[in-house]
């Protein structure tokens, strides 16, 4: 009689949890639709702002981790850069484009650490 | 039937192509990233392109050709004022710092050295050939002098080695030819092909003219290879070399862009 309730809830969670996770990615997906639209306009601020939003929403979302990392190497904050790429490649480990990314930010990168002598 | 079922698979391969378009979405987006600069050279008004300890081409003269190439570069970025002055006889003054015995010097005046009236110039063609010359460098009261003189300046120093190479083996190129329906196939092919360049190796040296200390020191190498057959002149391989260079020397002392593409995921 007792378990009744719980047993309910327990199934009303499960069946409730992927429709939560798709409005998540929904509207992780709004954020960073709308980030790609500023950042085309040059607005990268706007766009990291967005993209950031989108990472915290859903935090399996390999591409805003993928545009983030874009934009923060724009605004030449690499570390930072390479940690959102590295986030991206270990939620879609075989995407050929997060990878493609990650290997010219690194070409890129390597330079700076070079002249920095790190 | 069995049309029908072509036709069946052909719209199921559609729906899928339209499924995969749909769900790898993405957007190119071209990007410049900011690299800082290695060098602070907030402390210096002034910058001094001392010349260049250089040899090993009698067609170019590596030395007066970097010297007007990095004041031009520098005066375009206007990072600093550039000091227009004569250059530095270094090498005569290395030679003069290293003594008959081989013990240095005192620190010369610069406008009293005088170089050799019976002598050729110095060969120099190779880094062996620049190693005697390399103390000069790490003479800082002879720089702290000249940074006296030009009202203590960031002075650029250093040797350049622009020297002809030859080389043969097997290259990789592409082979166009066109396929029977008249479409344009590229192969690459492995040739054996007698190659002859230039190869430019220079060290640019940024000295403290408040000090004669050397704050960074940077060693390059870039080389040209064409068809032995080609004619291309040494000075037009030089600049394509140095070319390749610049921006990296640039950056040591402003901040540079790096524009590329990346792509943004949906």
């Amino acid at each position: 009689m007792f378990l009744r309730p719980l047993v309910l809830a327990l199934l009303l969670a499960v069946v409730s949890a992927p429709s939560a996770w798709a409005d998540e990615r929904g509207q992780a997906k709004k954020q960073v639709e709308f980030g790609i639209q500023v950042a085309q306009r040059g607005l990268w601020k706007e766009a990291i702002y967005r993209w950031e939003r989108a990472a915290q929403l859903d935090p399996t979302y390999a591409a805003a981790f993928n545009n983030l990392a874009v934009a923060y190497e724009h605004e030449g904050q690499l570390a930072k850069a390479r940690d959102a790429y590295e986030k991206a490649l270990r939620l879609e480990p075989n995407n050929s484009l997060v990878r493609q990314n990650y290997d010219l930010f690194k070409e890129i990168n390597d330079r700076a650490a070079q002249k920095d002598g790190r | 039937m069995t049309a029908r079922l072509r036709k069946t698979a052909g719209s199921l391969v559609l729906a899928l192509i339209a499924v995969l378009t749909a769900c790898t979405s993405y957007t190119e987006i071209p990007i410049e990233t900011p690299i800082q600069p290695k060098l602070d050279v907030s402390p210096f008004q002034r910058i001094f392109i001392a010349g260049f300890i250089a040899g090993a081409n009698d067609d170019v003269d590596a030395n007066m050709e970097t010297v007007r190439l990095l004041r031009s570069q520098l005066r375009n970025k206007g990072v600093m004022r550039v000091i227009d002055a004569d250059t530095l006889p270094l090498m005569d003054i290395a030679r003069q710092q290293n003594g008959a015995d081989g013990t240095a010097a005192p620190v010369p005046d610069q406008q009293a050295v005088q170089p050799p009236q019976d002598d050729k110039p110095p060969v120099i063609n190779d880094e062996k050939d620049l190693e005697q010359y390399q103390h000069i460098f790490a003479n800082t009261a002879y720089w702290k002098k000249i940074g006296e003189e030009y009202q203590q300046p960031l002075i650029v120093t250093g040797s350049i080695l622009f020297a002809p190479q030859q080389r043969s083996g097997f290259v990789q190129r592409e082979q166009e030819s066109y396929d029977p329906f008249g479409r344009r196939v590229v192969t690459p092919v492995r040739t054996y092909m007698e190659r002859k360049g230039f190869v430019l190796r220079p060290t640019f040296v940024f000295i403290d003219g408040r000090t004669g200390e050397t704050l960074h020191s940077e060693t390059f190498r870039e080389e040209v290879l064409y068809n032995a057959n080609q004619q291309t002149p040494a000075l037009s391989s030089y600049f394509e070399l140095m070319d390749r260079l610049l921006p990296a020397f640039l950056n040591t002392l402003s901040a540079q862009k790096i524009k590329g593409t990346r792509t943004l995921l949906k």
